[in-house]
């Protein structure tokens, strides 16, 4: 099949552009992915920042620093840049650049596509950030958005919602993308059930992605109807519902930690089979289990509504649907210990990380099935227990993966070796400093601190400083992570093609070379 | 700086560990039969997964500790075993299974509000609860108490420690019997909040429109106290709730004093109160009502609350005035005529008039609210 | 075009420079801050929106017009025509979505939050009947509120039923022309897609009467409450759809007039079809949700 035909350039020299505006017109997969990277760096470290706002207000009782209304505006942004900035377009970074070569393809499917599903994002995070400097600041409801607060909103409601109809564009758009090229550009003899669970995981995420950011489309453009329009879908006086708004939210948002976490468990079994230089173990049931994990999100969703009055038959299914999904989740477990298990395991960074991972999103895991249990949700429901819990599965989750992932591939992408010594001291100051930053949550959670409160009781007092000075502990590590990142894009040893022992038994992208050429498999690699 | 000092006073308590004399560790088992059984719902749920944990942490832990490289292993290179792997699935199953039974009957239980012995309205507010007893024709407001809400404002110069319940404490407490079933209906009059006395072991939220219930059967005599938990804007940290749960005769005769009071304040409505009583009932009202958007010195938050010193309406027309303080405005003000009584509307009406140079000089009596209507 | 660059049976063409997603990323953005400052009562909202219109217009033109031009010039193999198939699929499930949330609030309201507001089923026991005296579960209804005032529900077997028709009629249309593609008979493709247009466009302005007779005369709005709110969304959503659905038919209509199409290589006809299939899907679905039941 593939060989690539590249044309309208004037010289066929099949190298990158110069200048910037190599970056605004490209349409190569690996420049895309860059982008995304890159982009996503830079959110991790504003969200970060405004969390780091959060949790010095939340230092002490009493109110320190802001307004608590600017409080709520932080928690908003915070997480609405960590998710749709930072996390999402993390993974789509890592789809972009390796996808196509896990696949044997030679670019994405639909290249032009690829850059504008980028090439959105800026201008929907300079919408959101515009609104910080709004008459009335920026929303302050929560990353949920629950009406009829939100619609008290100042100016900045319509800016937000644009934004999110942009994002959603974007993510759609990159969700077609992956599939397509999944579908339809994998090389000769790469069979689907021989793709990496990388990949394998990406093209389920891009399913939830495909059905649930419309939705949210819809549920947001009916709260700028509800304001400015005169519809009454959120306001019972007109025959509508608050709580539709939280089922619509929740159709999405329950299967979007999902698209958040799917793409992680995608790189941790890649990484641990690397390093423990055995297979994965049940590449199989993982693939099902990751396909079972997807459809139960959507079934689900209800489960973050617990106390509000749904029918006791609503409460049970919910909460039976919600407890199954433990099932395939811990099967995916079980199967990264049995991949560990007699092999002969290493400790490079891109492991510990992926070893961290999987012990702490258990931990956070298992919290999400405490609160899957209706009734003692009845307690948990919006206290810090769930801000830990969410917290366990994201940053020791969802970002370690991408920590894990950055330190595994960085030799590729680069050519050069990242410095070994500082990457290690990332994981530790990592690893130590998140839980003393989460795991005191858990506490004040179970002894009664609601959560998105910018002043508390003084019984509350001592965790809270505690998981204060976890936070600045691990915000600042994360300029490691940084710097080790910049100085191996400058120099370093020269990385192999193989880069990990052994790695080419665990992927195409480690028969290429580090880096690999602006172009890779204009034709089609041989599958064994 | 006090804030220095506080933050200071935060550090020492990490270094030291001199711990808080009532922090905890863990949900409180409560002081109903629901909050008893979800208590013990939590243990068991927690105890599985502390369980399940112990055997997922000491499998890796030992496969980390021998499995690897620099002990000379060679890799084995099996990659399934079917057995196992249904094994996996099959035994969490069970275990969920074993969680879901209890839960369920838990769940039935908190949600049989039959048979109630009286019933609450609980209507929340922002920030403030109402309660109305449906069977006893009690109704009032409670909100943040005075000292907690000095307190808790930015820059304010007190200790948070030195406030009793700092954050925790209402000018008016809920006040029930022991012993009874009662039955609470909960609606939202502004947005969502929740209502959440962790002693009572549930939360539940308030949707405008929209009536849902809960029901509680108290055991202890006591004071029990919870929070909102649904965000619900600006000050959703600054709406307590307080229970008093006491004896049933001790009850009766705080019902009986409630009664009393109501037909004082009733008399008073027909009352003509002079300046001074107007301003001094009127600051009270201010502050606890008016002061969390417009602050305390009645310079507002420019670009989010409209100040009332020299606003075109506290120096405009009364009945304008009045209209907009009865009948609230836009999405942000809201309508007090039913969270004041004649008396403290005419109070704060007067007050915003006359005070941060206003200077009105005019009064408005609680005879002229009734007329307004 | 290049000598050198004719596809051959195994090479995937791929664009070595998109300057357009930027121009649909500033037009979009344009556009959507135009509106946020329309909404908010600023001045500058109309000008910036006809700005970024124009901007976004400008782009469609010109990103398809590239990609016509290579089709046409034979950069294409079956492999890239399945992309855009595919894509086009999954783009046409994800609208599937966008109106399932609609579909969803609809049912919704009918189902749960309608009969809930008047006492009925088992919520707290029917306690909410008592903020709301007097309500009663009927629909169409503009709530216990009475938001937006008295109204008339829009009747189904009148014009809704006759844009039925035409709208079925239309699928059947644009499938004759595909015959006729596929069997080369240009006359047939022609005129199959110019009665599909014409379908399509005598749909959207008796839509438009019918809005209109809803405003002027049934008292029925935007603002009629969960009804009104319901209807016109859902309506309205979908007329948009119609009218993006003509406008592609219409340039596909030229498209087969200059003879871009042959029997073997014709995926912007396909796609069109496609998007026009599924609106008609929808509008079924509005038929008997909206209108009838
Ligand atoms: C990556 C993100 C992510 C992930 C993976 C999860 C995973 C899970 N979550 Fe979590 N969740 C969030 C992100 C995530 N969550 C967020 C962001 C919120 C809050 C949103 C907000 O309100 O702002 C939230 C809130 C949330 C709630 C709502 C709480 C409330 O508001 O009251 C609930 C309730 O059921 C829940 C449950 C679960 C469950 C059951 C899982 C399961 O998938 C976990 C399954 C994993 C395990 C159980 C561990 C491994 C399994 C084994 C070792 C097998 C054996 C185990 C047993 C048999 C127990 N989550
Ligand atoms: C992927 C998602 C994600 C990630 C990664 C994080 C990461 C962090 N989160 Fe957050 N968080 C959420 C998703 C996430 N969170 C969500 C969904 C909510 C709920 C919101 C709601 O209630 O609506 C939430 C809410 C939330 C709260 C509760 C707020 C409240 O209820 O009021 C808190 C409080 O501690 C918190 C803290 C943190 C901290 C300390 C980190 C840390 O891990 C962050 C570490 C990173 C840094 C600190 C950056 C380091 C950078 C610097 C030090 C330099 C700065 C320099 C420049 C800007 C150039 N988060
Ligand atoms: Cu009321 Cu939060
Ligand atoms: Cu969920």
């Amino acid at each position: 099949m593939s060989s690539v035909v590249a044309t309208h350039d004037e010289h066929h020299d099949h190298g990158p552009a110069k200048g910037i505006l190599r970056w605004v017109f490209t349409t190569n997969h690996k420049d895309i992915g860059t982008l995304y990277l890159t982009a996503a760096l830079i959110m991790f470290l504003v969200g970060g920042a405004m969390a780091l706002v959060i949790r010095a207000e939340l230092f002490a009782p009493g109110m320190q620093f802001v307004d608590p209304l600017f409080f709520n505006q932080m928690t908003t942004l915070h997480a609405l840049i960590m998710v749709f900035g930072a996390v999402m377009p993390a993974f789509a970074g890592l789809a972009n650049w390796m996808i196509p070569i896990m696949i044997g393809a030679p670019d994405m499917a639909l290249p032009r596509l690829n850059n504008w599903s980028f090439w959105l994002l800026p201008f929907a995070f300079a919408l959101l950030a515009s609104t910080l400097f709004m008459d009335g600041g920026a929303p302050a409801a929560g990353w949920t958005l629950y009406p009829p607060l939100v619609l008290q909103g100042g100016a900045h409601l319509p800016f937000a919602i644009f934004s999110i109809h942009l994002l959603g564009i974007s993510s759609i758009m990159a969700a077609i993308n992956i599939i397509v090229t999944v579908f339809n550009m994998r090389a000769p003899g790469m069979t689907l059930m021989k793709m990496p669970l990388f990949v394998w995981t990406w093209v389920i995420t891009a399913f939830l992605l495909i059905a649930v950011m419309p939705v949210f489309a819809g549920a947001v453009t009916m709260l700028l109807t509800d304001k400015y329009f005169g519809t009454s879908f959120f306001n019972a006086a007109g025959g509508g519902d608050p709580v539709l708004y939280q089922h619509l939210f929740w159709f999405f948002g329950h299967p979007e930690v999902y698209i958040m976490i799917l793409p992680s468990f995608g790189v941790i079994s890649t990484v641990i089979p690397t390093f423990a230089r055995k297979p994965l173990f049940g590449y199989s049931s993982m693939v099902y289990a990751t396909a079972s994990i997807a459809f139960l999100s959507f079934i689900v969703w209800a489960h973050h509504q617990f106390t509000v009055g749904m029918p006791l038959a609503g409460e049970l299914y919910f909460t039976y649907a919600t407890m199954l999904i433990a099932v395939p989740t811990g099967v995916k477990v079980f199967n990264w210990i049995a991949t560990m298990w007699k092999g002969a395991m290493t400790f490079e960074t891109p492991m510990l990380f992926a070893i961290a991972f999987v012990v702490l999103f258990t931990m956070g895991g298992f919290t999400g099935l405490m609160m899957a249990i209706s009734p003692a949700d009845l307690q948990y429901h919006d206290t810090y227990f769930i801000v830990a819990h969410f917290h366990y599965v994201l940053v020791p989750g969802a970002v370690f993966a991408l920590f894990a992932a950055t330190y595994y591939w960085l030799p590729k992408w680069t050519g050069h070796m990242y410095d070994e010594r500082l990457g290690k001291l990332h994981f530790w100051l990592s690893t130590i400093s998140v839980n003393l930053l989460f795991f005191p949550q858990h506490f004040l959670g179970l002894a009664g601190m609601p959560r998105r409160i910018p002043d508390y009781a003084t019984q509350f007092a001592e965790f809270n400083a505690w998981s204060s000075v976890g936070a600045f502990v691990f915000g600042f590590s994360q300029l490691i992570f940084v710097y080790v990142i910049i100085k191996a894009i400058r120099g370093g040893e020269i990385a192999t093609y193989e880069v990990w022992e052994g790695a080419q038994k665990h992927g195409l992208e480690w028969t290429l070379p580090s880096p690999p050429p602006y172009h890779t498999w204009t034709t089609a690699p041989e599958i064994r | 700086m006090n804030k220095i000092r506080r933050l200071l006073a935060g550090f020492g308590l990490l270094l030291w560990g001199e711990a808080h004399a009532d922090y905890a560790l863990n949900l409180t088992p409560g002081v109903t039969e629901i909050s008893r059984d979800i208590y013990d719902l939590h243990m068991l749920i927690m105890w599985i997964c502390v369980a399940i944990g112990v055997v997922v942490y000491s499998l890796i832990i030992y496969s980390v500790i021998h499995h690897r490289k620099s002990k000379g292993v060679v890799p084995a290179q099996f990659h399934e075993n079917t057995k196992l792997e249904i094994l996996w699935t099959v035994i969490p199953f069970l275990i969920l299974l074993g969680m879901a039974i209890p839960a369920t009957g838990v769940m039935v239980k908190a949600y049989d509000t039959s048979g109630a012995d009286m019933t609450v309205k609980v209507t929340g507010y922002q920030w403030k609860w109402r309660y109305e007893y449906l069977d006893e024709g009690i109704d009032f407001f409670s909100s943040l108490d005075a000292k907690s809400n000095e307190a808790r404002q930015l820059g304010a110069s007190i200790d948070p420690a030195s406030v009793p319940n700092y954050l925790l404490d209402v000018d008016n407490p809920l006040v029930v019997p022991v012993n009874k079933k009662i039955r609470f209906l909960f609606t939202g009059a502004d947005v969502i909040h929740s209502w959440w006395v962790p002693a009572l072991g549930w939360k539940k939220d308030t949707i405008p429109g929209f009536v849902t219930d809960a029901w509680a059967k108290i055991e202890k005599p006591g004071v029990y106290r919870g929070q909102c938990a649904e965000l619900c804007g600006r000050d959703h940290a600054f709406m307590p709730i307080v229970v008093i749960a006491k004896t049933n005769e001790e009850y009766k005769q705080w019902v009986a004093e409630q009664k009393a009071k109501a037909e004082t304040v009733k008399a008073e409505a027909t009352k003509t109160f002079t300046m001074d009583e107007l301003m001094a009932k009127g600051q009270e009202v201010y502050n606890s009502n008016c002061a969390g958007c417009h602050q305390v010195n009645g310079e507002g938050i420019p670009g989010t609350f409209p100040p009332i010193k020299g606003s075109p309406v506290a120096t405009g027309p009364k009945d304008e005035h009045l209209k907009v303080v009865l009948k609230g405005k836009g999405d942000m003000m809201p309508a007090f005529e039913e969270t004041l009584n004649p008396v403290e509307l005419a109070a704060v009406v007067t007050y915003q008039r006359n005070a941060f140079g206003n200077d009105k000089g005019d009064m408005v009596q609680p005879s002229e609210i009734k007329s307004q209507d | 075009m290049q000598g050198n660059v004719m596809a051959t049976k195994d090479a995937y063409y791929l664009p070595h420079k998109a300057s357009w997603p930027i121009v649909g990323s500033i037009g979009l953005t344009t556009l959507v801050v135009g509106f946020a400052n329309y909404l908010n009562g600023s001045s500058i909202g109309g000008t910036l929106m006809v700005l970024g219109a124009g901007i976004l217009i400008f782009m469609l033109a010109g990103w398809f017009g590239a990609v016509i031009n290579e089709s046409i010039s034979g950069l294409y193999n079956q492999q890239v025509d399945s992309s855009f198939r595919m894509g086009m699929i999954w783009f046409i499930t994800s609208e599937v979505f966008f109106f399932g949330a609609f579909f969803g609030a609809l049912y919704y309201a009918r189902i749960y939050a309608v009969p809930w507001l008047a006492g009925e089923g088992s919520f707290a026991s029917g306690a909410t009947a008592d903020l709301w005296q007097g309500f009663q579960a009927i629909w169409p209804t503009n709530g216990p509120g009475h938001v937006g005032g008295e109204f008339e529900p829009m009747e189904a077997w009148g014009v809704p039923a006759l844009n039925t028709l035409i709208l079925l009629t239309s699928g059947g249309t644009v499938t004759w022309a595909h015959w006729g593609l596929l069997a080369n008979n240009r006359g047939q493709l022609i005129k199959g897609l110019i009665a599909t247009v014409a379908l399509g466009f005598l749909f959207v302005i008796l839509q438009g009467f019918e809005y209109h007779e809803a405003y002027t005369e049934m008292g029925l709005t935007l603002g009629s409450g969960i009804y009104g709110s319901t209807f016109f969304m859902l309506t309205g959503f979908h007329g948009l759809h119609v009218t993006i659905g003509a406008i592609i038919l219409t340039v596909v209509l030229i498209r087969s007039i200059r003879g871009h199409f042959s029997p073997e290589h014709h995926f912007a006809f396909e796609a069109a079809a496609w998007y026009w299939h599924f609106v008609d899907v929808v509008w079924l679905g509005l038929f008997v949700f909206v209108y009838w039941l």
